[in-house]
């Protein structure tokens, strides 16, 4: 038998002034199940909360519902003062007789009326309400941070610092990610390479990081403090424990002619080789695609020259399954595919080169030692013209968004190459400058009034070559007349993209990703660094464009979500789960196409001999966030939801 | 008829966004008519037609179906399939002979207040004008179907 408690606050003059309080009292106490009700002046208070834990205890009672404020006020004050006098706490209700009752009706006969209708609607739910435990998980205090950039190192270094247990997988051959390829970096113009290399030998050195270098994640499965990750280690051909990194294979490889990533195609690697002269871990790789050995069976060079045995033909890709309790997502950007813009003449121009092929001839350590010299002679340019917002902003050819990092970084340029060209000129075409940031606008300005760029406002139509000169033509929206600017070489400001698998991966993770394919924070005010699957943080690029402070503080904010979960040895969460009753369900996979979390699994029911008698779908309480998509779904009415089930919603409703 | 007709409307809204919504139209104090009965899920993904038809065998003369908008969904997509489901319910309701101005389909945000109080200003009005829901009564009169849980 029901036994229902009903405790009518007046809210002080709240509730009490619209809403004739003794009469839905008396309503309620006439109410079958109901053994008592009563009114008083505010129930949230210490007084107040003692009366109803009193009544929970002296009359036994098995539901409660309090009549008050929103429960999003109060819901947990009250379950807590429930759970205080042992009652388990999800057997107590809100009834909302405040912001939608008294607060919105001016009528008092009115308004009571209703509360009487709101509060006899949830007693006929909380009749049908069950016991539920919040549910226990177990927290694994090892973090994955996949990709090793800027952010990803930020990221576990943080962690690892703070005494977590960090996996970093990069997928190159080396950590560095796209700012070990910068020359300078703004604002402060200090050397990518001279702050980056420190850290990533941090990273590669630290007992607390295991660091997997030319490896991708395969797999994720599980939730929040239990994920089961499988990492893919591709095959390196080279032995990294016998390996010295003394580089004789690299010198000795006969193939030297294929075009080198690291540096934008601006110089040649050979097949054996490490992306760049200070790779951590400075371990060569086999480029099987180019390798004579594996072509045409023959060669092996490199295994002859080498003195300590550490190349080994024969190597296969090996699978590592880690168990993992968070996951800082840092997989970075790409530029856009600048052959999009035939007008720009990139491709056909050898002259016409991307900011980051300009950031790698700018480098100490990129082809030309930071001589900025022209890819097709070698000559120093007399004229550069910088193309901004080439792809961004552009919904009609490019991306609508603004990439954010190009305005300060042809800024950039324009000062180094005035600084290494004393007598060269600048031209940088912009539709306008966005340089928010701590010391970004005096930068950009600077680059004017110092180093003489000479900023038109305008776009570029058309480019084309005339007497060994690049011909840029624009139109200067300022003076509102075209302009032409003969060039020695043109720089393209191309826009930020994300990864060109990052929409697959997003699926592999069970993370959101814009139409673009930048993953989606949780929500993009109140929490940016998570995700809406729980456990799973996002860091640097690879969620809109974003410069080093931004992707750096960015990755610090993941790690400190992560260390907050690592200080838990449990998590508890809210029993609202759906539930499968395997004797109906039909198999039909609906909910499993339904569940935004891929909570929903398929489970096998086999007889005692082990054969499979069909499969049915299982609900995995640890990803489940208790939506009850799902549950709408099934046609054999086999799902329910806790807390929310159908006969509860439907006892509410008759209750109305 | 002398007296207005006063309809009774059940709304199934989210907690996320419509019933924050109708929170905060309760904090800044809007006035509304009190024909709406507010039931409350953790998402539209949840609202099951049978809620519906629930709604209308107690007695409804006018339900309404809400949540986040498209993309602000707490749980990610329920709202779309909430849309998708109740277009194609909509149809069936429409094609069994329920009027469509009788169930409604809106998107209200935690911080649309004074949408929400429009909201339901509107659809009381609407369900006023239409009248009662006179045949669906009737119907459950004839049949003898109470309404059982
Ligand atoms: S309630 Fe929502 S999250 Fe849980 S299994 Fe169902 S659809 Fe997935
Ligand atoms: S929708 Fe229902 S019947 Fe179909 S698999 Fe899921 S639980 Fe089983």
């Amino acid at each position: 038998m029901a036994k229902i408690g009903v405790f009518v606050c007046h809210c002080g003059e709240n509730i009490a002034a619209k809403v004739d309080c003794t009469k839905l009292t008396a309503a309620m106490e006439s109410h079958p199940g109901v053994s008592i009700a009563t009114e008083y002046k505010y129930f949230c208070s210490d007084p107040g909360q003692e009366s109803i834990k009193k009544a929970i205890v002296e009359q036994g009672l098995t539901g409660v519902i309090v009549a008050a404020c929103s429960p999003r006020m109060h819901e947990a004050t009250f379950r807590k003062a429930c759970a205080a006098a042992g009652l388990n706490p999800y057997l107590c209700e809100i009834a909302n007789i405040r912001e939608q009752c008294s607060w919105v009706h001016s009528d008092g006969d009115e308004a009571t009326e209703k509360a009487i209708e709101i509060t006899r609607s949830l007693v006929e739910k909380v009749k049908r309400n069950n016991e539920l435990q919040p549910i226990l998980v177990p927290v694994t205090k090892r973090a994955l941070v996949i990709g090793g950039g800027i952010a990803g190192i930020q990221a576990a270094l943080d962690i690892a610092n703070a005494g977590g247990e960090v996996v970093l997988v990069e997928r190159e051959a080396s950590l560095g990610g796209h700012m070990a390829q910068l020359s300078e970096t703004f604002p402060t113009l200090d050397c990518s390479q001279c702050i980056m290399t420190p850290r990533m030998v941090e990273a590669a050195q630290h007992p607390n990081i295991r660091l997997l270098t030319y490896a991708e994640v395969e797999k994720v499965e599980g939730f929040i403090g239990n994920f089961h990750v499988r990492v893919k280690m591709k095959a390196r051909y080279v032995d990294m424990y016998a390996c010295t990194g003394c580089g004789d294979c690299i010198q000795k490889c006969p193939q030297k002619k294929i075009s080198a990533e690291f540096d934008c195609g601006l110089a040649n690697r050979p097949a054996i080789y490490t992306p760049f002269a200070q790779a951590v871990p400075n371990k060569p790789v086999i480029d099987r695609q180019h390798c004579t050995y594996f072509k045409n069976g023959k060669c092996k060079v490199c295994q002859k020259v080498c003195q300590t045995n550490a190349i080994n033909f024969d190597m296969e890709d090996e699978y590592l399954d880690l168990e993992i309790g968070a996951i800082v997502v840092a997989t970075g950007f790409q530029i856009q595919n600048t052959s999009l813009y035939g007008e720009y003449g990139y491709g056909r121009y050898p002259d016409v080169v991307t900011g980051l092929q300009f950031e790698r001839l700018a480098s100490a350590s990129g082809p030309t030692g930071g001589r900025i010299a022209r890819p097709s002679d070698g000559k120093e340019p007399e004229t550069v013209v910088f193309i901004q917002c080439a792809g961004s902003r552009d919904p009609s050819k490019g991306v609508s968004y603004c990439s954010k990092i190009c305005c300060m970084y042809t800024a950039k340029h324009a000062m180094l190459y005035a600084h290494k060209n004393h007598h060269g000129t600048s031209r940088v075409f912009y539709m306008d400058i966005r340089a928010a940031g701590k010391g970004y606008d005096e930068f950009t300005r600077r680059a004017i009034e110092e180093d003489g760029a000479g900023y038109i406002r305008g776009r570029v139509s058309k480019l084309w070559e005339e007497n060994g000169k690049l011909m840029v033509r624009g139109v200067d929206t300022l003076l509102g007349r075209p302009v032409e600017v003969p060039a020695d070489m043109v720089v393209l400001a191309t826009a930020m993209v994300p990864q060109p698998d990052a929409k697959e991966f997003a699926k592999t993770l069970g993370i959101g990703c814009d139409e673009y394919g930048f993953f989606n924070e949780a929500h993009m005010k109140l929490r940016p660094v998570e995700t809406a699957t729980a456990g799973i943080f996002l860091a640097g690029a690879c969620q809109s464009p974003k410069d080093i402070p931004d992707s750096v503080a960015q990755a610090s904010a993941a790690a400190s979500k992560v260390l907050a979960l690592f200080s838990r040895e449990k998590l508890e969460r809210e029993p609202i789960i759906a539930m499968n009753n395997e004797a109906t369900c039909s198999g039909c996979w609906g909910c499993v196409l339904a569940c935004p979390y891929n909570a929903i699994e398929k489970k096998d029911i086999t007889d005692r001999a082990g054969n499979l008698i069909r499969r049915v779908a299982s609900v995995n309480p640890g990803l489940c966030q208790g939506c009850g998509t799902c549950v709408t779904f099934c046609r054999s009415n086999s799902i329910d939801l806790a807390g929310f089930t159908e006969k509860q919603i439907f006892a509410e409703v008759m209750g109305l | 008829m002398s007296e207005v007709f006063e309809p009774k409307i059940v709304a199934f809204v989210c907690t996320y966004c419509t019933y924050a919504g109708a929170d905060l139209a309760g904090t800044s104090r809007l006035k509304y008519p009190s024909n709406v009965r507010i039931v409350r899920l953790p998402c539209t993904g949840r609202i099951s037609p049978m809620f519906i038809l629930k709604a209308l065998q107690k007695g409804a003369d006018g339900v309404l179906v809400s949540g986040c908008h498209p993309g602000d969904c707490h749980f990610d997509h329920g709202n779309y399939h909430a849309r998708r489901r109740w277009t194609v319910f909509n149809s069936l309701l429409q094609f069994a002979g329920v009027p469509e101005e009788r169930v409604k389909f809106s998107w209200i945000s935690a911080a649309e207040g004074i949408k929400f109080a429009e909201l339901i200003r509107d659809i009381t009005e609407d369900i006023r004008k239409i009248g009662p829901f006179e045949e669906y009564h009737t119907l459950i009169a004839e049949t003898g179907s109470a309404a059982p849980l």
